[in-house]
């Protein structure tokens, strides 16, 4: 749920390709076939534009209001140089949430539109966000975890087949080396600390082990569309493959600093590979991200005071003459 | 099992979260100008991506902070996207070179061999 391709689960047995013009659909998977990028203006189905513009906007969401959680930790972040790099950590997520908009809105939709329906709760985020971040130490654990997670996601994303969305990432994904090492930091200096900040983050760590296994969506190897999103290059990765990928990156390094993880089956099957796990809790994922998590109301209350407050400045400025057009890329 | 808020900028403001819902009209966020950036002097400029402002002056500084927090820019240009005039991808044909225009090739002049060929026949 960060940049994953959306599918409407109502709508599982349609085809992603019907109506389509089958010259046309034909010529667009062989560009595409041929590791050539489509572009804003090129033709293309109209199921590939609409879970692109659902999953570009999604991750743009995802930045802005990610950047929440651990904004809330800047007015009390411990010394001078924590704040200063939280601060430009914060600011790079809500730069990289402008990017996404941007890539969104050369497929049709506006950036009012992608905003409103985020503020009306339309529109979901990355379902992590609507945890709260109780110490500094989880604003260490989201900056390392939670940015691991979103890189996996992002450099998968990034070899995608629609242009203005992979250099968007391109560019995202060169901040996100200092997110991670800067977390990274922040949790090596607590977990190397006295006892009491190990505690701390080792209690941030617990609290944020469920929400990180949630974090790349349930499993949809079996989704009947995934074949033809992977094929469009929309989709890049099964969510189950991310995990893996992510569990294979991060346990070790997390088990590594002594810290534990709250799940007695984690570990890594030495005959398939792969790391065995509990199945997350999918149904409290669900009702979360339908709006019963902890945090969904202040963080929407959030988002829409800041455009309520700002309204008066845009108006202002606002030149009658002024139109639109969709931006280049 | 929604909480108080644990921010006290939240708290401070105390925002109300059952308020009804703004609704940002039709060019709320401006239109966009497209960017371009320097990386360095000597090189050219680069279209790096755009920015949504209300003015030109806005523009530059949105796309300084969007597009050169980390020193990698020497200078931006801004301009317009209702500006830009395109080509069209499926006008693309417009950009292949025939075969037969070797004119605009270097290689296909061939001078040496004329060169020789006119030292040979006045040697003799
Ligand atoms: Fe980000
Ligand atoms: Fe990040």
């Amino acid at each position: 749920m960060y940049g994953n391709a959306y599918i409407d689960p109502k709508k599982a047995n349609s085809s992603l390709v019907e109506g389509e013009n089958p010259e046309k659909l034909a010529e667009f998977e062989a560009r595409i076939l041929r590791g050539e990028k489509i572009e804003p203006k090129d033709w293309m189905p109209a199921m590939y534009r609409k879970q692109l513009v659902r999953m570009i906007e999604q991750h743009a969401h995802s930045e802005i209001i990610g950047s929440l959680p651990e904004g809330t930790w800047i007015t009390r972040a411990p010394g001078f140089r924590r704040k200063l790099a939280l601060m430009a950590k914060v600011q790079d997520e809500v730069g990289h949430a402008q990017l996404l908009y941007n890539a969104a809105e050369t497929l049709g939709k506006s950036r009012e539109d992608m905003i409103n329906d985020l503020i009306s709760g339309k529109s979901k985020y990355s379902n992590v966000f609507n945890y709260p971040a109780k110490t500094w130490a989880d604003s260490a654990v989201i900056a390392w975890l939670i940015d691991a997670g979103a890189i996996v996601n992002q450099l998968a994303n990034s070899r995608g087949s629609y242009g203005p969305y992979c250099r968007a990432l391109e560019r995202i994904c060169a901040e996100e080396s200092f997110h991670l090492k800067y977390g990274h930091d922040n949790v090596v200096f607590l977990a190397t600390g006295t006892s009491k900040q190990r505690e701390m983050v080792q209690d941030a760590l617990t609290r944020w082990w469920p929400p990180i296994m949630h974090f790349f969506g349930p499993s949809d190897k079996d989704s009947i569309h995934s074949e033809t999103l992977m094929r469009w290059k929309v989709k890049m990765a099964s969510n189950d493959d991310m995990r893996q990928q992510f569990l294979n990156m991060y346990v070790p390094k997390i088990w590594d600093l002594g810290l534990t993880l709250p799940d007695p089956n984690l570990k890594k099957n030495e005959e398939t590979g792969k790391w065995d796990y509990t199945e997350p809790d999918w149904e409290e994922f669900k009702r979360v991200i339908n709006g019963g998590g902890p945090c969904n109301a202040e963080r929407l209350a959030v988002r829409r005071t800041a455009e309520e407050n700002g309204q008066w400045v845009r108006k202002a400025l606002l030149k009658e003459t002024e139109t639109y057009v969709t931006p280049l890329s | 099992m929604k909480i108080v808020s644990l921010d006290p900028r939240v708290n401070r403001s105390s925002i109300n979260e059952t308020e009804e819902s703004v609704v940002l009209k039709k060019l709320d966020q401006f239109q966009t100008y497209e960017v371009f950036a320097q990386t360095k002097r000597g090189v050219h400029h680069i279209h790096v991506g755009s920015v949504h402002a209300a003015n030109k002056k806005i523009a530059v500084l949105f796309a300084k902070e969007q597009y050169a927090r980390r020193g990698e820019c020497v200078n931006i240009w801004v301009v317009k996207t209702s500006d830009v005039a395109t080509t069209e991808y499926e006008d693309s044909d417009i950009f292949d070179t025939l075969d037969e225009k070797t004119h605009r090739n270097p290689e296909s002049y061939k001078v040496l061999d004329r060169i020789k060929k006119y030292k040979e026949r006045t040697s003799k």
